[in-house]
């Protein structure tokens, strides 16, 4: 039987079990943390484990001769024969000159299947770029096909990945292993080719340098234009209510989903204006009425921090608002401008859906070389890359996500150390 | 390309325009003994003189760039319209393509009938002339606005305000973009919606069960009764948004609190930019870390304890963009908390209660309306998140709660109808920018309720 008990034993009684309840809120956030933490190491190791190979690719020596009959070209410099040529034969005798053992269609094809169907190609810019091989035999790495360099990669970690493999195409691997002729090398297609149907040959330069052109556009309009709105709200609007309503239209705009943009840019910009689909005009456009919000924003909390007292100085010698904005306070802000819109261009960097509509999502192979050029940006080319069956292409995802994310947190850290840097205590 | 070129033009004729309204002010004011004799400072004048030279024609440029190719084209058109066979809109749109990629020299000439080849031909020459007509057009106009301006300069010329005016009309519309840009959203929307609902009642599209978008080409296809109802993606969309909340919403308020209430300011450093890594990740990072890893791990671990999951589930669409709005919530619920007037926390434990009751007691009912607004918020961007749910969640519209099937959501659709090349005015194409509206519409209710008692809220504290 329970004695009665006084408040001071009831409240010690049940202290215990308030400590136990104090411990246990406390890891529930811990845990939390320690999720959200793991979420963020998930991810960033499962890309690089899926991407770190894509930054080297297998090539496989072998002795090419560049035979005038073979090729059926005399003139190097006439272009009518540079197109003709039959360029695709020069690696096929290379291979059958080493595996001279091998007769018979089926084999032959999986002979040639050793070696990217490029390789011809390759070649012939290297014939072009140096007319003095012609006629000439050389020893040369030349690009393997995707299949091997998957292949090659897994049986090198150990654990070979052989389903689109035959029994004869790993011998030949063994083979060509033993004598130290197949090896891995820096892929620098990855960064200095377009797309392309072929994952060995695929490259982001042609997504990057869309993603430039989109950029340089959705800056030089979105930044003009985020600070004059944000100079007009903070210092000359009146309070009535046409400005309210601007502010709510871009609170609300800053929190509309991406995708809507693309549908406005489909509308309005393709559909009304007729500007041509697919180009970084368009994805500069949509980008920049997207990432205007932000920009605004953080520009008003710049040019807020101000403190009111440096404009009442300059008003008080005599300069006129405007002279006083652009003197003082637009200097001060500058800073804190310039870090909205480095994290607005983040923003705008890795944003696909919008770009989905307006079609930059096509098969681009040539790389743009201007604002009117059809492109492709690296995020769109990250998500056509997902969707492509070839199992090489993860793989090159994956290292086209690692330059993305590169790019993003060289972005980010340059806006914080701006901040840290240029941020001034009043 | 001719509009940048006059652009840049007009550019560095402004700029030369300043330098000579500066300089025009400065001859003037010197016999008169130095710059205090001007109204306006120098600046000031040669300010005015650019803005002369360079505002007209470049307003001017931009009418003529929207209206230069629908003139060109109805001339075109204009001239050979009795020979179309119909007059449909397609048949025109037709011509018009083959005529314009004639002139361009895009589509070889060979083999084209002779009236196209007139037509085209014309459109070239109509092309050449109005860009022509437009450079010579700019040169004129740049020209008299510099002389005009610099025309006025005089001592007692008030240039100083005329400029600041026209700087502060500059400056309205430049904020008044925003209005502009909702507004055009609004009406792209609205207007394409109207023309689907033309042919698909609204009741049918917002009440109705089947969605498979497919209209039939010929009569007797199999599988394409173009069906618009609507719900299941609507379900969809919701299924795969609670999937995500159920995982952000515990994850993000509890390491928001912790942040903001216990953690020592060395942890905090670390952890709470680390979480906002989450935030800066593109969305189709996770779309593809959906997609190749958690779906897989989802469907063998369900597999394993006997569950048939699909590989592209609710939960793993669901899951991952949980774990991108987690700092979203963090960060809003951070701000509410620490918002929270410090009076409050020493009054509730200066009554003996523990911190963790504080929190539960004081702190989170005091904060609970910008906590609620915080995660409508990130309800709304859960509903239009995108890449995720195209690249993880699947295309066919299921009507079901199950979270372990393979559900579609709005966004899905509107990317899976308009990408590619599509006819603009078929029901297919226009119901995307239906489903655009809807999503339109909830997202921003969503958003203005939130921002409302966000809004309050904070007003109340401070």
């Amino acid at each position: 039987m329970s004695k009665p008990m006084n408040n001071v034993q009831k409240i010690q009684h049940s202290l215990t079990k308030r400590k136990r309840a104090e411990t246990r809120f406390r890891w529930y956030g811990r845990i939390a943390i320690l999720i959200g933490l793991a979420a963020v190491m998930m991810l960033f190791t499962d890309i690089i484990s899926k991407g770190h190979g894509a930054f080297r690719v297998t090539y496989i020596q072998l002795e090419v001769e560049y035979d005038q009959g073979l090729i059926g070209v005399t003139n190097l410099t006439d272009p009518a024969q540079l197109q003709d040529g039959n360029w695709g034969a020069i690696p096929k005798a290379a291979l059958r000159a080493k595996f001279t053992d091998v007769s018979g269609r089926r084999d032959k094809r999986k002979l040639y299947g050793l070696l990217s169907n490029g390789a011809g190609f390759d070649l012939k810019d290297r014939l072009v770029a140096n007319p003095l091989l012609l006629g000439e035999k050389e020893r040369i790495w030349i690009l393997a096909d995707d299949d091997i360099d998957t292949y090659y990669k897994s049986w090198l970690d150990g654990e070979p990945y052989a389903a689109r493999m035959s029994d004869k195409q790993m011998a030949w691997i063994d083979q060509l292993h033993n004598e130290g002729n197949i090896r891995l090398q820096f892929n620098s297609n990855l960064f200095t080719r377009g797309d392309s149907r072929e994952p060995e040959q695929a490259g982001i330069r042609g997504a990057i340098m869309g993603s430039l052109f989109t950029l340089i556009l959705t800056l030089l309009l979105s930044f003009p234009i985020g600070v004059s709105a944000a100079i007009y709200l903070e210092e000359f609007a009146p309070k009535n209510r046409w400005t309210d309503f601007i502010e709510v239209n871009i609170n609300n705009l800053a929190a509309v989903p991406s995708i809507i943009f693309g549908l406005l840019g489909l509308a309005i910009f393709i559909n009304f204006f007729h500007v041509p689909r697919s180009v970084p005009i368009v994805g500069g456009l949509v980008l920049t009425l997207m990432t205007l919000p932000t920009i605004i924003i953080t520009s008003r909390a710049a040019i807020k921090s101000v403190p009111p007292s440096i404009r009442e100085a300059a008003l008080g010698m005599g300069a006129s608002k405007y002279q006083m904005v652009l003197h003082h306070v637009l200097p001060l802000a500058l800073p804190g401008m310039l870090t909205g819109a480095i994290i607005g261009m983040a923003q705008a960097l890795g944003e696909t859906a919008p770009l989905l509509m307006i079609g930059m999502v096509a098969f681009i192979v040539d790389i743009p070389a201007g604002f009117t050029d059809p492109a492709t940006v690296l995020p769109v080319q990250i998500f056509l890359w997902a969707d492509s069956p070839e199992r090489a292409f993860i793989e090159k995802t994956s290292a086209a996500i690692m330059v993305l994310l590169s790019f993003l947190i060289v972005m980010n850290t340059t806006a914080v150390w701006l901040r840290k840097r240029l941020e001034r205590r009043w | 390309m001719q509009a940048t070129n006059i652009l840049i033009l007009i550019l560095a004729l402004g700029i030369f325009a300043f330098y000579i309204g500066r300089g025009r002010s400065l001859a003037m004011a010197k016999p008169l003994g130095g710059i205090r004799n001007l109204h306006s400072l120098p600046s000031y004048y040669g300010a005015y003189t650019a803005l002369w030279c360079a505002l007209p024609s470049t307003i001017l440029l931009c009418l003529w760039m929207i209206f230069d190719e629908p003139l060109i084209n109805s001339l075109v058109m204009g001239s050979i319209s009795d020979q179309l066979a119909d007059d449909s809109l397609a048949t025109y749109n037709l011509q018009l393509n083959k005529i314009s990629n004639i002139a361009e020299g895009i589509l070889s000439s060979r083999g084209q009938s002779p009236e196209l080849l007139i037509a085209a031909d014309y459109m070239s020459r109509l092309q050449t002339m109005s860009q022509w007509s437009l450079t010579a057009l700019m040169l004129c106009l740049t020209m008299a606005g510099l002389f005009l301006g610099s025309s006025k300069i005089d001592p007692a010329f008030r240039a100083r305000p005329v400029v600041e005016k026209v700087m502060q009309n500059l400056l309205l519309a430049c904020a008044c973009l925003a209005i502009f840009t909702t507004l055009g959203i609004v009406l792209s929307v609205l207007f394409e919606s109207l023309q689907f609902f033309r042919s698909v009642p609204a009741h049918e599209f917002i009440f109705g069960l089947e969605w498979s978008p497919q209209t039939a080409i010929r009569e007797d296809q199999v599988g394409s009764s173009g069906s618009f109802g609507a719900v299941p993606l609507f379900v969809g969309t919701l299924l795969v948004s609670a999937v995500a909340m159920v995982v952000a919403v515990p994850i993000g308020l509890m390491s928001a609190i912790y942040l903001a209430e216990y953690a020592s300011k060395s942890v905090r450093a670390v952890a709470k930019p680390t979480l906002e890594v989450l935030a800066g990740i593109p969305t189709v990072v996770y779309g593809f870390f959906a997609a190749l890893t958690v779906a897989p791990f989802i469907r063998d671990l369900g597999t394993s304890f006997g569950l048939s999951v699909s590989s592209e589930s609710a939960l793993a669409a669901g899951g991952v963009m949980g774990i991108m709005i987690i700092p979203f919530i963090s960060s809003l619920a951070d701000d509410v908390i620490t918002a929270v007037p410090q009076s409050m926390r020493d009054g509730s434990l200066a009554m003996g209660a523990t911190h963790s009751e504080t929190v539960r007691r004081v702190i989170i009912p005091a904060a609970l309306p910008g906590i609620v607004g915080g995660i409508m918020l990130a309800v709304s961007r859960a509903i239009g998140e995108t890449m995720i749910v195209v690249m993880a969640a699947g295309m066919a519209a299921k009507l079901t709660a199950n979270p372990l099937e393979s559900v579609t959501t709005v966004t899905v659709q509107i990317v899976t109808l308009l990408t590619g090349d599509q006819e603009f005015d078929s029901p297919k194409t226009l119901a995307a920018f239906a489903l655009g509206l809807m999503l339109f519409t909830v997202t921003l209710l969503l958003n203005i309720f939130a921002l409302h008692i966000v809004k309050k809220y904070r007003e109340q504290y401070e």
